[in-house]
């Protein structure tokens, strides 16, 4: 025993720090996965992997959900810096809390004021549920010295532009890439924020063919072709010089680039901001511009800019949204391109531009997200679908009633195949699916809690097997029966082909006119929402759980009437109408004498949904629950009109499904 | 001869002693003070009382941080092996790193973790091998609250009709649901490393119910 304890004496101080000693000899998983990370970003990517490591065992990995604050606005300096590993920072400044910067993966943030030592001059907050790697200034500041690459890094970054010094701290990262509609989420400052453009220049010598230009400006989606001669720029062709000048027939396809170009470029410095780039644009009446190292064309060409570009940044126009999203090859530029959609809603909202128009053309774009998201699966599987199949939205994506990012509903249907090809088929469309539903994770759309996405196999079925489960809700409404359906029936074709979802359509209405008593049940379930106000007519708020006090204007308000339209519209068998202010004019329509009851729904619905998603814009979450001290007595009083209206509607259900007999 | 002594009365070495000591200090109330360990084992099989600890990988986490030169990453010396297991977790018997002996890294172990909270996916599995491995050197069981991320997520999951709970979730499932990259899944570490983000998506998921509080949390 005492033998044992001597040798444990001795051996203790060794046990004491035994962390030292082990990452010392052994590699820490943990710290080169942080320098795995860091190595793709400047300035870390100037480093010696060994030193990258070395550093990366002092970062400390930082979990901050949604809003929480990394850092306030006037706060001494912490010990250490940020960068984004994953999800993303927003850094806002007093005292109007404008959106100053927008940090991304791989972004740096809060660094200056621990070089100058001075207190931080914004705040900062995770925008999104976020991981930091906080790395301490005392580890980092003598690689700053090792290395000249990151001390001209910071130099740039911290000297040129003082208002502004986080944008511009990456304005490295922005050369490198391609970005689009990155940060600019708040127009007054464009005026200091320099471009993006396509570093990946596409050029060609004087010599290249008009045909070999053209294949090449349409591979690779391009409007315009810089030719350049020894990496200097003497001319550009643009779609309008082929057209112009090819098209017509003054120069064959097979002429040299130098005779049809237009010469010489007109060229730019790359440090231009947007306002300038958009000015010089107007000025010559062109839409690319060339630019170059120093802004003369005695200096490289660096890339081009075009009038697209500058749209892009500005994210005020859905058709080149539309684009752009198209043009997505990859996952996480769909999420920047919704951002800029984000950017777009607010300012409809703000200008008060009628909500049908706004919830058709951001529903438009979020389909147009949702199906690139496809798209770019379908790609990635490599192996065509053995059958055919059809996506669908379901819930409020499928009313199209989503303004705002809120949990992923989809299920799919895919064509009948023989038994024996029944399992292989499925695990192709389950293996689909997942990379879908991952892919709608990426670019904002949570998963399903309740799990209701086409990735669960019980969502994924063949068209027989969904009309058995159909028939099967509609034979034995049981509660869970009726909520089922009540979120199933509103699909919305996203992608694939609509025959095999207007046979589930066909099938929903025969059964729904065999089994009338269903309705009872599904008006049953229209009338158990919670009601918005109490016999005072006060509103009624939340009891308990995290939104304690707030009013659930999706529950209460929003819900009866999305119920009752989809109850009604079903009954009178009404087709491919999904949206619920748009199912209510139908109804009007069809029954005059309720005409007016049913426009007031449908305004009412309206009115909510504009509510819910200013609030949920103003707090960057679904806007579900509202804070009732934030409303204005008259937005009070706007609200509390729906609530009649919505009672009204639910009088009508309970006579017309003979409930009060229940 | 230690028979003949009543139970309290054993001597224990002094590493288990400091670790006992450990324990007087009470933990705190305050969640963001607490330090949670974050723990994975590799076994050479399932089996609880043939089978061994190959490694132990471990991470520390206070305050919604891990301390990346705070981890714990042993390899053990062990002469019983399957080599079905092999394909899993990858480490050979005759693997380069270097190992040391169960009783160092028992000792290492306790030091390391102290009275912090121990938190594992299917917790009841490492605890239960660490503390086989600790009867065989003749100690007592570890004194530490254990908290289970396969059954902590399951209690975050909604309570719908719709949703059909499971008794078990993989760590793979649970890496994937919170997106979690699965680099180095199957080394001790890694697998903590997945462990503790999911750890962290968890808690702030139980943070914002109404029932949460500490006390319970860690009952």
């Amino acid at each position: 025993m005492k033998c044992i304890r001597l040798l444990l004496a001795c051996a203790f101080p060794v046990y004491r720090l035994p962390l030292t000693a082990n990452t010392a000899v052994m590699k820490n998983t943990i710290s080169s996965r942080v320098a795995d990370f860091l190595k793709n970003y400047p300035p870390f990517n100037e480093m010696k992997f060994e030193d990258l490591e070395r550093l990366s065992e002092e970062v400390s990995i930082l979990y901050k959900i949604k809003e929480s604050v990394i850092f306030e606005q006037g706060e001494a300096p912490h010990s250490h810096f940020y960068v984004v590993h994953k999800g993303a920072a927003v850094l806002r400044k007093k005292p109007d809390n404008d959106i100053v910067d927008l940090c991304d993966e791989g972004d740096i943030f809060g660094l200056r004021p621990l070089i100058a030592n001075e207190n931080y001059e914004m705040e900062a907050r995770a925008y999104e549920e976020s991981i930091f790697y906080t790395i301490p200034i005392t580890t980092f500041r003598p690689y700053t010295q090792k290395y000249s690459e990151i001390g001209n890094f910071l130099i740039e970054s911290f000297a040129s532009n003082m208002r502004n010094p986080y944008a511009r701290s990456h304005k490295d990262k922005l050369l490198a890439h391609t970005s689009i509609g990155n940060s600019n989420t708040n127009s007054g400052l464009l005026d200091l924020q320099s471009v993006h453009y396509s570093k990946k220049l596409i050029a060609c010598g004087e010599n290249s063919s008009i045909k070999t230009i053209a294949a090449t400006m349409t591979e690779k989606k391009v409007g315009a072709m810089l030719i350049v001669k020894g990496k200097l720029p003497i001319g550009i062709i643009t779609d309008k010089d082929i057209r112009n000048k090819v098209a017509t027939g003054q120069f064959p396809i097979t002429a040299k680039a130098k005779e049809i170009m237009s010469a010489p470029v007109i060229t730019y410095p790359v440090k231009m901001t947007i306002t300038q780039a958009q000015m010089a644009m107007m000025k010559s009446g062109i839409s690319h511009l060339c630019l170059t190292e120093d802004g003369t064309d005695n200096t490289k060409a660096l890339g081009i800019l075009s009038k697209h570009d500058i749209m892009l940044e500005l994210g005020n126009n859905p058709g080149v949204l539309m684009k752009a999203i198209k043009r997505a090859g990859k996952f996480k530029k769909i999420k920047t391109i919704r951002r800029s959609v984000q950017n777009l809603l607010k300012g409809y909202l703000d200008q008060n531009i009628p909500l049908t128009l706004t919830s058709k053309i951001i529903a438009e774009l979020n389909d147009a997200c949702v199906k690139q998201v496809i798209a770019i699966a379908l790609k990635k599987i490599k192996k065509e679908p053995p059958v055919k199949f059809t996506w669908m939205a379901l819930g409020s994506q499928g009313r199209s009633e989503q303004l705002l990012h809120t949990d992923q509903d989809n299920a799919l249907i895919f064509e009948d195949v023989p038994k024996h090809q029944q399992e292989k088929v499925k695990t192709y469309f389950l293996e689909l699916s997942k990379m879908v539903t991952k892919g709608l994770m990426h670019i904002g759309y949570a998963y399903c809690p309740a799990d209701m996405m086409a990735s669960n196999p019980e969502w994924c079925l063949s068209l027989s097997e969904w009309k058995n489960r159909i028939s099967h809700w509609i034979t034995n409404p049981g509660p869970d029966e009726v909520l089922l359906s009540s979120i199933f029936f509103d699909y919305n074709l996203v992608y694939g082909t609509p025959k095999l979802l207007n046979e589930l359509t066909g099938h929903i209405f025969t059964m729904t006119e065999k089994y009338p008593i269903f309705f009872m049940h599904l008006a049953q379930g229209a009338l158990q929402n919670p009601s918005p106000t109490g016999f005072f007519r006060q509103f009624l708020v939340e009891e308990d759980g995290a939104h304690k006090d707030f009013f659930d204007v999706k529950r209460r308000a929003l819900m009866p009437l999305i119920d009752a339209g989809r109850l009604l519209a079903l009954s009178h068998q009404i087709k491919a109408i999904n949206n619920t202010s748009e199912r209510f004019e139908k109804l009007a329509e069809l029954e005059p004498n309720n005409g007016e009851l049913f426009m007031a729904c449908s305004y009412a619905t309206k009115a909510l949904l504009k509510f819910r998603t200013k609030q949920g814009l103003l707090h960057n979450d679904s806007g579900r629950f509202i804070a009732l001290d934030s409303l204005s007595k008259e937005e009070k009083i706007k609200l509390k009109r729906t609530f009649k209206t919505i009672k009204e509607l639910q009088e009508l259900i309970k006579i017309r499904f003979k409930l009060s007999n229940l | 001869m230690r028979g003949i002594f009543k139970k309290k009365k054993i001597n224990y070495p002094v590493f288990w002693t400091d670790y006992e000591a450990s324990f007087k200090e009470p933990l705190p109330d305050n969640l963001n003070e607490l330090r949670f360990v974050v723990l994975d084992t590799e076994t050479t099989g399932l089996n609880i009382k043939e089978d061994r600890i190959l490694s132990i990988g471990a991470l520390s986490l206070r305050g919604n941080t891990i301390a990346v030169n705070q981890i714990f990453e042993v390899y053990l010396y062990q002469h019983f092996y399957h080599a079905e297991n092999v394909a899993i977790h990858g480490i050979l018997r005759e693997e380069t790193n270097d190992r040391i002996t169960e009783l160092e890294a028992l000792m290492q172990f306790l030091s390391f973790i102290g009275n912090s909270v121990l938190v594992a996916h299917h917790a009841g599995f490492d605890r239960t091998m660490l503390n086989e491995a600790l009867k065989r050197h003749g100690m007592p069981k570890l004194k530490n609250k254990v908290l289970d991320t396969s059954i902590l997520y399951r209690e975050t999951l909604i309570a719908s009709p719709l949703l059909q709970k499971r008794d078990h979730y993989s760590l793979d499932e649970l890496a994937d649901k919170f997106d979690i990259s699965k680099k180095d899944r199957h080394t001790a570490l890694g697998d903590a490393y997945i462990t503790a983000i999911a750890f962290l998506k968890i808690l702030e998921k139980l943070k914002s119910r109404r029932k949460f509080s500490v006390k319970r949390f860690l009952r």
